[in-house]
């Protein structure tokens, strides 16, 4: 693979990972600890909502965001024939 | 059959199949001992790395520490799976791609420096003896309880199995116990959280159970969390579910306490390691996304455990004559884990958030591992909780042994003391390093320090402070240079562990009043994490950049593909 090949595969990786962690920074800290208390104004069937995104909902969007991330990279790694 | 007749049955059958499956796979090769020949499929290593992972703390202690916290109970549940996001994107596949054996391994090589490797090595061995000590004083704790032998019985009879499956099957033989032992535990964690949650809201899932309604008694009809904060609310505890209210912990030390477990959790070399097992970088993403996904069916169970175990503790106990309390309070009191002092002398049992009215002691402990007989569940599955907990602590200790051992014998000895060792004698070094590291383990499981439980806070502390930001670095700056890399772990280790020794063993006094910006010894982590990342990149600006051979390295590691 050439330089400029390897560094356009970079550069799509870099892309996927600061797009995942945003949403990983958000559905952790932000839903589940900054605005927890204005979302517990809301509920979700007996949960108040901040509550069940810090103890339920962060670690599904976790699982989630992890599968989002192995099959996009595999997308871009056959886009670029290095799988 | 007799609880005790269970729990010897199936404790001894785990115990046998542990065996058998080490035997079958031990290691005859220094890549078969310390990488398991890296034949792993995704699925396996996911399932082991789950079992690796939770440890006796996630089985026994997380679900009854949740249940006095509530809300702040979010500090566990996010920060010891939200790492793996972390360790899925930015480490996992480019150390698999790296290959080779070892963390301590990586950090040497990267940054071309015998200082680095050692000051790495003596943090994978600090952080994982300090562990691995508590996972041994754990097996001793269950087999004390439910096999009425003595702690110290307990804990030998733990180190003679785990002896024979690390020392003699190496990560090859690890690994497939590991995936037994997952199967093991979370089937005694789910069925007594299952059976718990159709007995109280009718739903099988205990994830949504806990979020429904109460089915029987005067409460019938209303949402389970509603009424327990009402209940919290009248007995003058602070509500289960909000946030910052009275004497819970602040937003910025959660925070911070998140971010360090998060962090630690990445930088854990017995978790490390586990992605080295795999075929290839792919490999290493996929088994990521198995190994949270098999730790999150316990994860997401734990906080529906711990509401249940609330409820249910409070509607048996609190306004109870003394004398016709429940007959596991009875039996569960011999134990010290749980005691009441008749204060006013009335011989009703009292539970108040105020500590001069309180006259109930429970300790978080008892939440898991009475649970099955709080909720009147058949004698086979105590039996099975039982076998669950030391499926728990002694997967974990496998994992730390092995990460001991190739420290000692392949960073120390192969890389630093005697270059051209050959396979076989590093093999003999290896096991030797496994079973002075069991019986030291085991020795301190009979004989625990007082301070066992406060060392905790440092296992994740240093793993964020030390080997995170380096590793992180290494993989993603071509510029970070040695100099950098050293200044950035000393600097992160130093203010981390200074900081957890004064106020652990020598402030008058440790609260948000004296803290650091509010943030406490077991978020600290979360600033020494901060503070190497500074340094290194500020000190990397003013050396001179890496060689071009490092540069070769990092640019391959960042491509995947076949190592």
């Amino acid at each position: 693979m050439t330089s400029e090949r390897a560094a356009s595969y970079w550069r799509a990786n870099l892309r996927v990972m600061a797009i995942l962690l945003t949403v990983w920074f958000f559905a952790s800290f932000g839903l589940g600890i900054f605005w927890v208390e204005w979302l517990n104004q809301f509920s979700l069937g007996g949960f108040p909502l901040g509550f069940w995104f810090s103890q339920q909902g962060s670690i599904y969007i976790f699982v989630v965001l992890i599968f989002v991330y192995a099959r996009w990279m595999d997308r871009i790694d056959a886009q670029f024939g290095v799988g | 059959m007799s609880i005790l007749g269970w729990t010897y049955t199936l404790v001894g059958l785990t115990f046998g199949l542990y065996a058998f499956i080490a035997y079958m796979s031990r290691a005859k090769t220094t890549s078969g001992f310390y990488v398991a020949g890296r034949g792993v499929p995704a699925i396996a290593n996911g399932m082991a790395t789950g079992a690796d992972w939770m440890s006796a703390a996630s089985f026994i202690s997380m679900a009854g520490l949740i249940s006095f916290m509530g809300y702040t109970g979010t500090i566990y549940l996010m920060g010891w799976t939200g790492g793996y996001v972390l360790l899925a994107l930015l480490l996992a596949p480019y150390l698999r791609k790296f290959g080779k054996f070892t963390v301590p391994e990586f950090v040497g090589d990267r940054y071309e420096s015998q200082v680095a490797r050692i000051v790495a090595v003596v943090c994978a061995i600090f952080v994982s003896f300090t562990y691995v000590a508590g996972q041994m004083r754990g097996v001793g704790v269950v087999f004390a309880r439910f096999l009425e032998v003595r702690v110290e019985t307990g804990v030998i009879i733990g180190v003679v199995i785990v002896f024979f499956y690390a020392v003699v099957g190496g990560m090859r033989g690890i690994t497939y116990t590991q995936v037994a032992q997952y199967v093991v535990l979370i089937f005694a964690f789910m069925i007594p959280a299952i059976a718990i949650s159709m007995d109280l809201t009718g739903h099988m899932i205990p994830q949504v159970g806990f979020g429904a309604e109460i089915v029987e008694g005067p409460n019938a009809g209303r949402f389970l969390l509603e009424t327990l904060d009402e209940v919290q609310r009248d007995l003058g505890f602070p509500e289960y579910t909000a946030a910052w209210v009275g004497g819970k912990k602040s937003m910025v030390d959660v925070f911070a306490i998140t971010l360090a477990l998060m962090v630690g959790t990445a930088g854990l070399p017995h978790v490390l390691v586990r992605f080295y097992t795999v075929k290839n970088a792919r490999a290493a993403r996929w088994s990521a996304l198995w190994a949270l996904g098999f730790i999150a069916i316990l994860y997401t169970t734990a906080p529906a455990v711990a509401t249940f175990a609330r409820v249910n503790m409070i509607q048996a106990l609190e306004g109870t004559a003394y004398d016709e309390a429940p007959a596991w309070f009875t039996s569960w009191e011999k134990t010290g884990l749980i005691g009441f002092e008749d204060k006013n002398g009335d011989g009703i049992i009292a539970y108040r958030g105020d500590p001069a009215l309180n006259e109930l002691k429970v300790e978080p402990d008892i939440m898991v591992l009475a649970n099955p007989e709080i909720a009147n569940l058949p004698n086979w599955v105590i039996g099975l909780v039982a076998a669950g907990g030391l499926a728990a602590a002694l997967s974990t200790a496998a994992g730390l042994l092995l990460v001991i051992s190739s420290s000692v014998s392949h960073d120390l000895m192969k890389s630093v003391i005697w270059k051209d060792m050959d396979d076989a004698s590093e093999l003999r070094i290896a096991r030797i390093a496994a079973a002075f590291a069991v019986i030291a383990a085991g020795v301190v499981g009979i004989y625990p320090p007082a301070y066992v439980a406060q060392v905790v806070a440092f296992a994740f502390g240093l793993a964020a402070a030390s080997f995170f930001p380096v590793l992180v670095l290494g993989i993603f700056s071509l510029r970070t240079t040695k100099e950098g890399a050293i200044a950035g772990m000393l600097t992160g280790i130093v203010i981390t562990a200074s900081y957890i020794v004064y106020f652990k063993f020598f402030a008058a006094e440790s609260s948000a009043d004296v803290w650091l910006f509010g943030i406490s010894p077991e978020g600290i982590g979360s600033v020494g994490m901060v503070l190497n990342f500074l340094v290194a990149i500020g000190v990397s600006s003013f050396t001179p950049p890496p060689s071009t051979e490092v540069r070769a390295l990092v640019e391959r590691i960042r491509l995947p593909g076949e190592a």
